[in-house]
């Protein structure tokens, strides 16, 4: 029986149940660290991109990411009635109009 | 130190051990938990490269874009607003630009077709967004044929296919030469989509604003910083609407986790008991709870945390991609830059990890503090 922390043996401090999880726990903390090294280092490469080019050459104002609607396509150029573009009280027909709030400018009094 | 640091260490071997003795249970809090983090931490990494990327991108955004509107819609603008323009103090650069829909019945998408100002394609010809491409199977030189707004027949030879990285703006896009786009619309000289200008001092842009409501009350000017704020609400917007769906999961691993690890079962009081009788003293019981609670916690958010870190930015948010698409026939095939915002993963960090450690200590506290003879009766 130990009295103290120092009488436990090498092998037996090898064979400790709780050594795999803090392993595993330590190895998990070194990839979450390499991840935002990651990020930081793709973030960095990837800044200059083309679309950033094309962007400027042709004067782009919206990004293509809803391309059903005009409203939702170029979202920033929609007016206030393009949503109810068939008459006034016409609900949405596009489920993107769900995904997307109003252009900024129209939010505001 | 040592002496600190070999009795946590005997306190998690012990923790670790009596996690082992009820296995399925601890591991089905594990997937679970995990789960919630990953959903959670992929729309939170989405949200925020998606909001970084259009921030990158429409910084580009022609400062000012002026629209004419008629009866509440956006309708084509003469060119001699142009000139009226110019008579603006700080408009440094304008132009009108060419730009329309057209649906395309073969594949039942949208298509955006624009002039652009400087390396046109002759006329005949066409620059095809990469997911145009991509969707009717389109390679340089094959033919695209459209019919225009008088019913005949166009078309167009693919002359240059727009490359993918800019897919994230460029996916539906069509340029075309300005004889082209205006005989096909049926537009007549003279008229433009809209106008964009440049202003000397960005400082001045909203003064310019003013100005031109007041020169021009039939058009509207619409900013880049409108542009960017929209974006910026939009992704806000998205991520609130997935939070809100997320909700119902989360109250219910809210109880399930308070449930587990604030109800005490007879088995671990008995435990309790049984370690305050042989010795050990209440803080050594909270330190083992919390290093239980800890153990269980950070296991989930550093598994939920990675695995949300490759599913979005290795894997391109494929889980997110059904949602994003809608109706759309053409949706950009882009690949997220990651974009880490520390205080997002601190806050996602602290409410995760910190509310279930926080009830695995606090009922142990309670029991640890009364009698061994009460608690393992």
């Amino acid at each position: 029986m130990p009295t103290n922390y120092d009488t436990i043996s090498k092998a037996h401090y090898r064979l400790r149940v709780g050594t795999l999880p803090l392993i595993l726990l330590g190895l998990g903390l070194l990839i979450f660290a390499i991840s935002l090294l990651d990020a930081h280092w793709r973030a960095q490469t990837l800044q200059a991109g083309t679309g950033a080019a094309l962007v400027a050459e042709l004067g782009l104002t919206d990004l293509a990411l809803f391309t059903e609607a005009r409203y939702t396509r170029h979202l920033s150029q929609a007016d206030r009635h393009s949503a109810f573009q068939d008459h006034p009280l016409a609900l949405d027909h596009f489920p993107s109009g769900s995904l997307v709030p109003p252009p900024e400018r129209l939010r505001q009094p | 130190m040592k002496h600190f640091l070999r009795r946590q260490r005997y306190l998690i071997d012990f923790t670790v051990a009596s996690l082992a003795r009820r296995m399925g249970k601890n591991l089905g809090l594990l997937g679970v938990y995990t789960l919630i983090v990953f959903l959670l931490a992929s729309v939170m990494l989405f949200t925020q490269s998606l909001r970084h990327e259009a921030s990158l991108l429409l910084v580009n955004a022609p400062e000012v874009v002026v629209q004419r509107m008629l009866a509440g819609r956006h309708e084509l603008i003469p060119e001699d607003y142009l000139q009226r323009i110019g008579k603006v103090r700080g408009v440094a650069a304008m132009y009108g630009r060419l730009w329309g829909y057209f649906y395309d019945p073969v594949v039942q998408a949208n298509y955006t077709l624009m002039v652009p100002r400087e390396h046109a394609p002759v006329s005949g010809e066409v620059k095809v967004g990469h997911a145009i491409a991509r969707t009717r199977g389109l390679g340089l030189g094959d033919f695209l044929s459209f019919r225009s707004a008088q019913g005949q027949s166009f078309a167009f030879r693919v002359s240059e296919i727009l490359s993918s990285d800019s897919e994230l703006v460029s996916a539906d896009l069509l340029l075309v030469s300005e004889d082209d786009f205006r005989t096909f619309f049926g537009i007549e000289p003279g008229l433009y989509t809209d106008i964009a200008l440049e202003v000397r001092n960005p400082k001045e842009v909203r003064k310019v604003a003013e100005k031109l409501t007041v020169l021009l009350p039939d058009t509207r000017p619409i900013l880049r910083e409108e542009i960017l704020r929209t974006y910026d609400a939009l992704f806000a917007w998205r991520q609130g609407i997935v939070f809100v769906l997320l909700a119902g999961s989360l109250l219910a691993f809210v109880i399930f986790a308070w449930d587990k690890a604030s109800g005490l079962s007879a088995e671990e009081k008995r435990e309790i008991g049984i370690l305050k009788a042989i010795g050990w003293d209440t803080g050594d019981v909270i330190q083992m709870k919390f290093w239980e609670g800890a153990l269980v916690s950070l296991g989930a958010f550093l598994l939920g945390y990675l695995a949300a870190y490759g599913h979005i930015f290795f894997f391109d948010a494929a889980l997110f991609a059904p949602v994003l698409k809608g109706w759309a026939v053409l949706y950009p095939k882009f690949h997220p830059a990651p974009f880490i915002d520390g205080l997002q993963v601190a806050t996602l960090f602290f409410f995760t990890v910190f509310p279930y450690t926080v009830a695995t200590v606090v009922p142990i506290w309670r029991a640890a503090t009364t009698d061994p003879d009460a608690v393992m009766r």
